[in-house]
């Protein structure tokens, strides 16, 4: 641990800024315009990265299995409604076939045969995209570790050292290893372009490993609700060529304040930041402090915000 | 003295709550003051508040359902609205307040509209199609369904003192703890679950009796009609399921009020049991809700296509796979917690695997259709409607059943589509079908078909059109419960939702003027005879509506179908049977033990939540005594003598005699 800060003189120095829940300006436009830009196409459907591809696949495999039965079900259902209306007197009346062996076994196998063949999709697609399996790459993954905070995202770069807020750089085509917690309650870490979501719980660790194929910019947002902030826990992913990466790394450790015990648990109060920044020095051990509970939990709403004891009212 | 209850728990300075709950006020006041001036009030007590009588319940449970659906579909509006509007910007629904938004939705619609309608409908129905005079337990019975009133009732308080959660409509700790929750809101949530929870565990109880035990002679459980097969798989994940809910929400009591730590991040507690325990009961409580539909729709469709239900055998070993299965896949709401890929895979396959009973089901109703002459009437719209839309349901459901979709897919709009899909497009569908279906058994007059019909439609469009975009967003990577977003491609997609909203409000608009039509034409549309459909199942054997005996005499059950085969014969002999010989029947006597206690249970939940704990050891004081006066009653049953059933019994039989005169000098 570096660089005690104290309060007030160190938050001055960080560029975020405290928004109230009540009187909210108007949206940001400049912070949101690189996500609109690419988030015109269905997301999960125009992934951008190895997992997402493969989700992809999956999805539409199986959807395509399952509508091979159901679409000619829903027809056939129609076409009966329709053709055995009371008024056709084309139609056969049947009124006691209430049974046939044959037909039976049609009805049990169809469903379990479609269900037996999806099953190895889902047996075979859980094991190899397991969040927490590695990927295959000639290039070592690169590190970074996600905390989930009240309601922004805290992204550390260990072996780097540096750490950022509500901004995620990486560099394209290279895998990324994520170790994921919260430092309040549940949240999930959702980047929907680059492929699967997780959880994040305090005192726990989760895993993750994603990849962008190519350079791009995608939106990250938490995909479980979290609180009176949740809507506004999105960050930019920025996937850039590798030396790209390796100058914003430099940039960043010359500017912005340090992540240290003190800074951290400035960040870990309600908040809401839509000007997302960096560290330029992070502790490395502090992720781990978090998982452990060395560094306690978000206190949640405090006294004079929002949310007191009895309704959100009282205290205005 | 008043705990935490202070003038500034009401919300003066927002007006939306305030001038929804002034028309709410207005709306019961007015109610209350037309049944005193009218002198209705000795009725109302003794005909419907102290009724045990499982018809009179089942019709209050669906009448609760049908109010408490008004008050879920306004959420669901201003969340509709507010999505549409607030892409960068707030809307008109600051944060707290729209977060109480879809809580309270969620939460009523499940507890408070699909619970009391499905068990409302099975109350009335299954003693009438098992030939006999009520359910196991009436007393017990009346209790249930007022706890489920209390719960409602505290769920609706909240809207003008203090708050409700802000939490989702499963409570998720730590959020819900006190560290992060501190309000009011979660413990409205938790009280009004344990006391509803206490009566719907009741009512499992009753109902899981009744089936098992009282039947008509002959009736075996393979001639029970399959609705009685669905009420039985559904109350026996009642009395499984509703348990673990209890202790769970306990657990997250005790957390809140005494500082214990099951689930909160400190001290060793885990939200991950949390998630098992509330899903271990949540899984099977959508079962609970579908199966009874599926009931329903199996009633529904033999009738209108003139034909037995296909493939009867199968349906009863479909019904009870999917409740055994139903509790062993409830790890697949967290697939993204990161169990690993053998746990996620093995409760993926376990879940598809009840695709295969449902499936089953499906094409059963199919085959059944399959030679019948199909009349169009509303009951069979809304169970045709069904059939397509639950399969696309079905097909969204298993896609979010394999792990590596679920993980792109879970809590996105795709999911909350897809839940959608099944729970408007089956259970409440189900119970829309069932509603039009036993109106007249209930009230003695059919509901009007056109406007039914234009009802209908506009559900089932209003559908299409509110949730298919619900579906494109899932799969644009938008999250649920967003109260406001910065992408413009969600924006032309959530607008479009927000009409589809539209389209179901007039859907509901219709069927409130259908009630009130077919109110005021009740003599065009009165069903003399009792069996308006040309039914096949025994309640339609009784008059319309049906004395609070049900039967003049219990019939005998010779074969499936139980009704049909007596009005075969009958037809077949062109008379009724003999006149059977009338004995007096005893019936359970009215009881007001159940409003008694709902009456304490909603002051004790009310004082618990306020933390008034004075009131609190009152209410229980009272509500021990009423029991304990209600055990110690003299008189358990009333008589009703021989000559007045003979009466009521053979005005029915010349109604129908009639009827059978007319079909056969017009073949």
């Amino acid at each position: 641990m570096r660089a005690k800060s104290d309060g007030p003189t160190d938050r001055k120095g960080l560029s975020w800024r405290f928004r109230s829940m009540i009187a909210r300006p108007a949206r940001c436009a400049a912070v949101s315009t690189p996500i609109v830009l690419t988030a015109c196409q269905p997301a999960i459907l125009d992934p951008q990265g190895i997992v997402g591809i493969a989700e992809k696949t999956i999805l539409i495999d199986s959807l395509a299995i399952m509508l091979a039965i159901v679409v000619p079900t829903i027809v056939a259902t129609i076409a009966f409604v329709w053709w055995f209306r009371a008024s056709n007197a084309r139609a056969i009346y049947l009124p006691d076939f209430e049974y046939s062996g044959r037909l039976e076994l049609i009805v049990w196998s169809i469903p379990l045969l479609t269900v037996i063949l999806l099953s190895g999709v889902a047996w075979i697609g859980s094991h190899d995209l397991d969040p927490a399996k590695p990927l295959e790459s000639d290039t070592p993954p690169l590190e970074i570790q996600g905390v989930s905070l009240d309601w922004k995202w805290l992204f550390i770069y260990p072996n780097q050292r540096v750490a950022s807020v509500n901004q995620l750089v990486i560099p394209a085509g290279v895998p990324i290893h994520f170790s994921l917690t919260s430092g309040s309650v549940m949240n999930a870490f959702f980047i929907p372009q680059l492929g699967s979501m997780i959880y994040t719980m305090n005192g726990m660790r989760t895993q993750l490993n994603l990849r962008a194929d190519a350079p791009g910019t995608f939106l990250g947002i938490s995909s479980h609700y979290s609180g009176d902030g949740f809507s506004d826990m999105h960050f930019d992913v920025q996937a850039v060529p590798a030396e790209k990466f390796d100058a914003w790394i430099d940039a960043t450790r010359t500017t912005g304040p340090a992540l240290d015990a003190g800074s951290y648990a400035a960040l870990a109060k309600q908040s809401i930041i839509t000007s997302p920044f960096t560290f330029g020095m992070a502790d490395p051990e502090l992720f781990h402090q978090i998982v452990i509970q060395k560094l306690p939990p978000g206190p949640g709403p405090q006294a004079g915000r929002p949310n007191p004891s009895v309704s959100p009212r009282r205290e205005h | 003295m008043l705990g935490k209850l202070t003038w500034s728990a009401i919300p003066f300075d927002e007006p939306i709550p305030l001038i929804a709950a002034a028309l709410v006020g207005v709306a019961i006041i007015g109610v209350l003051a037309w049944v005193v001036l009218t002198g209705r009030l000795p009725y109302l007590w003794r005909e419907w508040i102290t009724s045990v009588d499982h018809k009179r319940i089942g019709i209050m449970y669906t009448l609760l359902a049908m109010v408490m659906l008004l008050r879920g579909f306004s959420d669901a509006i201003m969340m509709r609205s507010q999505q549409a509007l607030a892409f960068r910007s707030d809307g008109y629904l600051p944060p707290e307040h729209y977060n109480q938004i879809f809580s309270a939705h969620g939460t009523l619609m499940i507890f408070f509209v699909a619970m009391p309608f499905v068990i409302g409908l099975m109350n009335f129905v299954v003693p009438l199609q098992l030939g006999v005079r009520d359910v196991a337990f009436p007393t017990l019975n009346s209790v249930g369904f007022w706890l489920t009133a209390t719960g409602a009732l505290l769920v609706n308080i909240s809207l003008v003192v203090g708050e409700f959660a802000r939490t989702g409509w499963l409570p998720f700790p730590p959020l819900s703890e006190v560290t992060y929750s501190p309000g009011v809101g979660v413990d409205y949530y938790l009280w009004a679950l344990e006391i509803s929870g206490v009566g719907t565990l009741l009512s499992g109880v009753n109902l899981v009796t009744t089936v098992l035990k009282l039947h008509a002679p002959g009736m075996t459980y393979m001639r029970m009609p399959m609705f009685c097969w669905t009420t039985l798989a559904s109350n026996l994940l009642i009395v499984a399921a509703f348990p673990i809910l209890t202790a769970t929400l306990a657990m997250l009591l005790l957390d809140r009020y005494l500082g214990f730590h099951f689930f909160t991040n400190e001290a060793g507690g885990n939200m991950m049991m949390f998630m098992n325990l509330i899903l271990a009961w949540g899984h099977p409580e959508v079962y609970i809700l579908i199966l009874p539909a599926f009931g329903i729709f199996s009633e529904v469709t033999s009738t209108f296509s003139g034909k037995p239900l296909f493939g009867y055998r199968s349906m009863v070993m479909a019904t009870m796979a999917i409740c055994l299965l139903s509790f062993m896949v409830w790890l697949h709401h967290f697939f993204t917690m990161g169990a690993g890929a053998d746990v996620n895979a093995i409760f993926g396959i376990a879940s598809m695997i009840i695709a295969v009973p449902t499936g089953v089901k499906i094409f059963n109703w199919l085959f059944t259709m399959y030679g019948g002459r199909i009349v169009y009437s509303a009951p069979i719209l809304w169970s045709i409607g069904f059939m397509v839309t639950f399969m696309i349901g079905g097909v969204t459901g298993v896609l979010l059943a394999v792990p590596p979709a679920d993980f792109v897919l879970h809590n996105s709009l795709f999911l909350v589509a897809h839940f959608h899909n099944v729970i408007i497009g089956g259970v409440l569908f189900g119970a829309f079908a069932g509603y039009s279906y036993w109106f007249p058994k209930a009230f003695g007059f059919r509901l009007h078909e056109g406007l039914g019909k234009a009802a209908f439609w506009c559900w089932l469009i209003g559908f299409y059109v509110a949730f298919t975009p619900l579906y494109v967003l899932g799969l644009m990577g938008m999250t649920r419960r967003m109260q406001h977003y910065d992408v413009p491609a969600w924006r032309p997609w959530l607008l479009i939702a927000a009409g589809g909203a539209a389209i179901i409000l007039a859907g509901i608009i219709l069927q409130i003027v259908q009630l009130v039509v077919s109110i005021r034409r009740r003599e065009a549309l009165r069903d003399q005879t009792g069996d308006p459909w040309d039914g096949r199942s025994l309640e339609w054997a009784t008059p319309s509506p049906p004395p609070s005996f049900n039967f003049a005499v219990l019939p005998r059950i010779e074969g499936q179908e139980a009704y049909w085969g007596i009005k075969q014969r009958a037809r077949q002999q062109a008379k009724l049977s003999e006149e059977p010989g009338y004995t007096e029947i005893e019936m359970p006597r009215n009881s007001p033990t159940g409003f008694i206690c709902a009456f304490f249970a909603t002051f004790m939940g009310f004082a618990l939540i306020w933390h008034i704990w004075w009131l609190v050891a009152l209410a229980a004081l009272g509500a021990y005594a009423t029991f304990v006066v209600f055990a110690w009653r003299d008189r358990h049953e009333d008589i009703i003598p021989a000559d007045v059933i003979a009466r009521i019994d053979r005005a029915n039989r010349s109604a129908r005699g009639e009827a059978l005169a007319r079909m056969q000098v017009t073949p």
